[in-house]
């Protein structure tokens, strides 16, 4: 059929991992409310099948051969690579979606010449995602990387033109389809500097993605992000293919920086799709 | 090319139960199939998370590490505070300690 659901959350690995230490367990829960919201709204769009456009952190790809973008089209995956205990996620296995995987990935590449895998690991950036929305792991899923760990990273335009070729593959298949961009905005994860956010330049960021205004999602480059909002905020790029993706304009439904131990400005949003003309 | 190698090392420990099988059964063969100096050779075989982050491994393996080590998540981090303050800044990759060497969570053992 179509694309039918188009959102964005975090998916910093304290999310699960760390909940016990989160002081304030009031927002906490309210985050962890919005998630769910957003698994009601998946499970309401009807959707057959989920991709996850992700920013992985060396959970399948080196710098040994890097692709700048990867569609998993497996039947089968198995996550997290993680201790389950840091994580506070157990090993387990994850259906895939390998047919209609394959069929969009062949859609993609009239315009974007993005690899394929058919193995394929899941870390916290996937599975931190699936354990708050299809935490039975029966909705099969399409795993999607985009390298923001090993620079030379893609650059923004590319983002935005393979979020397109996405939703024009979606959109050529008969299966109902839904989609989600998980990356983190300004956060400095895994390093000393763990829990520092950078809210101004969060909310600023958010504005121009809930406006979908392609120039202003455009107008950053890394080392202006590297300097403003540490290196986890490379990871923009899976939101911005969200907005590429959907076409419509974004709604936020949950955004805070008070949730340091979480060490990311957390966040979930959706967006209407608007058909590409 | 070093530095690649001990992230190689450490990325294929974390995401390969056989590797970590290998890790737990015979380390010093482990670490002789990778061209590695003897500093991070050592640094490898004695899990010393200060000096690894600052010879530049990537944050996102070191953090996978520590976890496979079983380091608590304010050890870890102190851990990588203490070997800047040991060895100096981080020497490569896009994960140099920006802080000054503050915590930013207002959660945890402080509290
Ligand atoms: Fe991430």
């Amino acid at each position: 059929m179509s694309l039918v659901y188009a959102g964005v959350l975090s998916h910093a690995p304290g999310i699960t991992g760390r909940a016990d230490l989160a002081k304030n367990t009031g927002l906490r829960d309210e985050f962890y409310a919005a998630l769910d919201q957003q698994r009601q709204e998946i499970e309401a769009s009807g959707a057959e099948a989920l991709i996850v456009v992700a920013a992985e952190h060396f959970a399948n790809f080196f710098m040994n051969n890097m692709p700048a973008y990867c569609i998993g089209i497996g039947d089968r995956y198995e996550g997290p690579i993680e201790d389950p205990d840091w994580l506070k996620i157990a090993k387990t296995s994850v259906p895939g979606a390998g047919d209609l995987a394959a069929k969009i990935t062949r859609e993609v590449m009239h315009t974007v010449d993005v690899a394929y895998a058919e193995e394929w690991k899941f870390d916290h950036g996937i599975m931190v995602p699936l354990n708050f929305l299809t935490p039975q792991y029966d909705l099969p899923i399409i795993p999607v990387n985009i390298n923001c760990q090993g620079p030379p990273l893609t650059p923004l335009p590319r983002a935005w033109a393979f979020g397109e070729a996405l939703r024009g593959a979606c959109d050529s298949v008969p299966e109902k389809v839904a989609i989600v961009g998980t990356g983190g905005i300004s956060h400095w994860p895994a390093t000393p500097d763990s829990g520092k956010i950078n809210e101004a330049w969060d909310r600023d960021f958010l504005d121009r993605l809930m406006r979908n205004d392609r120039a202003a999602l455009m107008d950053y480059d890394d080392e202006e992000t590297y300097q403003e909002a540490g290196q986890g905020g490379f990871e923009i790029r899976t939101f911005i293919t969200i907005a590429a993706a959907a076409g419509g304009l974004g709604e936020l439904q949950f955004y805070t920086a008070e949730l340091p131990i979480f060490a990311v400005g957390c966040t979930v949003a959706k967006f209407s799709l608007d058909s590409a003309s | 090319m070093s530095l690649y190698n001990t992230q190689k090392f450490l990325y294929e420990l974390n995401r390969d139960e056989a590797t970590q099988a290998r890790y737990r059964a015979d380390l010093e063969a482990l670490i002789g199939g990778f061209d590695l100096t003897g500093e991070e050779s050592n640094a490898l075989r004695e899990g010393d998370i200060g000096l690894l982050y600052v010879l530049g491994v990537n944050g996102q393996i070191l953090m996978h590490y520590a976890a496979f080590l079983g380091i608590e998540w304010f050890d870890y981090l102190d851990q990588m505070r203490a070997g800047i303050e040991k060895y100096g800044p981080v020497r490569a990759g896009v994960y140099a300690m920006t802080g000054g060497g503050d915590s930013f969570t207002t959660e945890g053992k402080e509290s």
